[in-house]
């Protein structure tokens, strides 16, 4: 029975192509807002919770500045410095396993005589460092060799610095300066897919600091022990970096985070962004519904005549209402077919745009439940739109339906 | 005149015949401004099962509003319809629409097919109401297509039939579930002469070999002799049975 009342309503349908399609048009513009918005936002959520494991649960940093890795990662920019002996603070925390303090500069690199800018880390060299450092996937060289502890001049650079920047590869052995000192390419660090982490140059600690003269740390991160609750270990270190930096409470000049913290952040970003945009697909989602239902409306009063003559050969108002509604509902569903195609579109083409730019890690979520889902609920909004349009049809009266 | 339908009457009710259709004293009455105009004034008649009526009367007569009140496509205001002894006057719209859908066939004036669907479809749309299965609906719409002598044009839509072919699948249409009356409003009135006859001889075939009750309603005096009864009416009353 209802498989007769979609022929008959996709018949309608048919019967007046052109207004059909103009209508499918309102409906598709919030069905593919909404599905490049949920595949774009779980494919970021993805990469926060991506992002998370890289850094580890077991991480505390801390920076300089009341507002933290996100503050910093803004502006760029703190008067408070963190030196050598909040180093040791930290370090002699309890929980807290071990610690490393980065300065963090960019540097004017000079390559085959072109110059250009890039971030530097100048980090510890000794192997306990290094060892702390290869459980991070933004340190692990993949050709060559770490850095060692009688290393002065030479550098770890990341695979993308190269190809990117200079347009061309860098290999073992190269000569590469960095303010202008000449330093030698001892290693390649592995591709993360994190844009900062691919263009990046690892050298000495003490090299950094001479050639940038910063004798102060942009970050400091520390390994909590097993059986230790990050979070916990964090505040011990704020209580005691608050004494020796003589700050009070809630007015403090440095900030420790959790990875959980950090990720957090970014959720809570993505979460304003995903309201907007929901707002947008909310707005063209009704506008659309209200296109339908004027076509409904429309169609429905050219159809009098025929509703009239269903009513004279036995349709109930339920057959009539049914009609109507799978009609309606189809208008939704063909917006949506068109929608959902479009949305995946664009997220896939973000996906391809990120990747271009560094940020391979990304990927556009998409799933049969969200293609599924997507049509599901443009039939929908075809449906409800157009119940008061068929309502009305299925009320009207035969004799008068029949003379229109 | 008077006199031979009197004696028609008084033989179908000699032959012990059950009136189908029965109007008891039917007033209909329309409010327009406030203004109310009468279309019915307590009409009473009575249709015997197999019989061929023509209802007969210039336009603004109630002749439509009459047809309405036979097809089930409307309640009357005041007064009495039987269809097959049960009392529809005041009956729900779904009620009725099931019923007129089972027990009335209509052929209309300007055909009113479903542009959309095939001829074949047309046909079986009315047995889709009555929650027909589909191949007993297919199987009945090619039976009914033949009969009317249109089986190789079960795939065309209206558009691509003639006006005699459009009336035609009507006519199939009508008797697709089986009804106990045919009711037609003027079925010629938009062919010619010579499609006209043929449609007529076919209601005609109805009524003799099925038994049908056919009623038409019209205003052309060319059609009522194929009637065996004439009810003549003006100004909502039969002037004339």
């Amino acid at each position: 029975m209802l498989q007769d009342y979609l022929k008959f309503a996709l018949s309608g349908i048919m019967h007046r192509s052109l207004r059909s399609y103009l209508t499918t048009i309102g409906i598709f513009v919030g069905i593919m807002a909404v599905v490049a918005l949920i595949s774009l936002g779980q494919g970021l959520q993805n990469v926060i919770d991506y992002q998370f494991k890289k850094i580890g649960s077991n991480r505390v940093l801390i920076s300089p500045g009341g507002g933290g890795v996100e503050q910093m990662a803004m502006s760029g920019y703190t008067a408070a410095k963190l030196d050598d002996s909040d180093l040791r603070i930290v370090r002699n925390v309890r929980g807290v396993e071990y610690a490393v303090g980065i300065v963090m500069a960019t540097g004017k690199i000079n390559i085959k005589g072109k110059t250009k800018f890039a971030p530097v880390l100048a980090l510890p060299t000794d192997a306990r460092t290094t060892d702390f450092l290869k459980e991070f996937d933004y340190f692990i060289v993949e050709q060559g060799r770490y850095l060692k502890e009688d290393d002065k001049f030479s550098a770890i650079v990341a695979p993308n610095l190269g190809i990117d920047l200079f347009d061309r590869e860098i290999e073992i052995g190269d000569k590469i300066f960095i303010e202008d000192r000449e330093f030698s390419v001892v290693g390649i660090q592995k591709k993360t897919g994190n844009p900062f982490h691919d263009m990046k140059i690892v050298i000495p600690l003490e090299t950094g600091e001479e050639i940038f003269n910063k004798t102060d740390y942009s970050l400091i991160s520390a390994r909590v022990k097993k059986g230790y609750e990050p979070a916990d270990v964090a505040d011990d270190i704020k209580k005691k970096l608050r004494r020796h930096r003589h700050v009070k409470e809630n007015e403090e000049d440095f900030s420790v985070e959790t990875a959980e913290n950090v990720v957090g952040v970014l959720k809570n970003v993505l979460g304003v962004v995903q309201i907007v945009l929901v707002g947008i697909a909310a707005i063209s989602l009704i506008v659309g519904g209200i296109g339908i239902m004027t076509t409904m409306y429309t169609s429905i009063l050219e159809r009098t005549r025929q509703i009239g003559i269903m009513k004279a050969i036995g349709a109930r108002n339920s057959d009539i209402l049914t009609i109507f509604l799978i009609e309606s509902g189809l208008l939704g569903l063909a917006g949506g077919i068109i929608g959902t195609l479009l949305g995946l579109a664009i997220s896939k083409s973000v996906e391809l745009i990120a990747a271009e730019y560094g940020l391979e890690i990304f990927r556009a979520y998409i799933s049969i439940e969200l293609i599924i889902g997507a049509l599901g609920f443009s039939f929908i909004v075809g449906c409800i739109s157009g119940f008061l349009p068929a309502r009305r049809a299925s009320k009207m009266n035969p004799v008068d339906a029949l003379r229109y | 005149m008077e006199k031979q339908s009197y004696q028609r009457c008084r033989m179908s009710l000699q032959k012990g015949k059950k009136p189908i259709i029965e109007l008891v004293d039917v007033w209909k009455i329309y409010r327009i401004n406030e203004i109310e105009v009468p279309a019915l004034r307590g009409l009473s008649m009575r249709i015997y099962k197999g019989e061929f009526v023509a209802v007969m009367g210039p336009s603004g007569s109630g002749k439509s509003t009459l047809m309405n009140m036979i097809g089930c496509l409307d309640v009357p205001t005041r007064g009495r319809i039987f269809l097959d002894g049960r009392d529809i006057s005041k009956l729900e719209e779904n009620e009725l629409a099931q019923i007129r859908g089972k027990k009335i066939g209509f052929v209309f004036q300007k055909f009113n097919l479903m542009p959309s669907l095939t001829a074949l479809e047309n046909v079986m749309l009315p047995m889709t109401f009555q929650d027909i299965p589909r191949f007993q609906r297919e199987d009945t719409a090619m039976k009914l297509l033949k009969r009317v002598g249109l089986e190789k044009r079960i795939h065309h839509k209206p558009s691509e039939l003639s006006g005699g072919e459009q009336q035609r699948v009507a006519i199939a249409r009508a008797l697709a579930n089986d009804p106990e009356v045919i009711l037609a409003d003027e079925p010629t009135g938009n062919l010619d002469s010579r499609m006209g006859t043929e449609i007529m001889e076919m209601l005609k075939d109805l009524n003799k070999s099925d038994g049908k009750t056919i009623v038409i309603v019209t205003h052309d005096l060319n059609l009522s002799r194929y009637a065996e009864r004439i009810v003549h009416i003006m100004d909502g009353k039969i002037i004339e049975d």
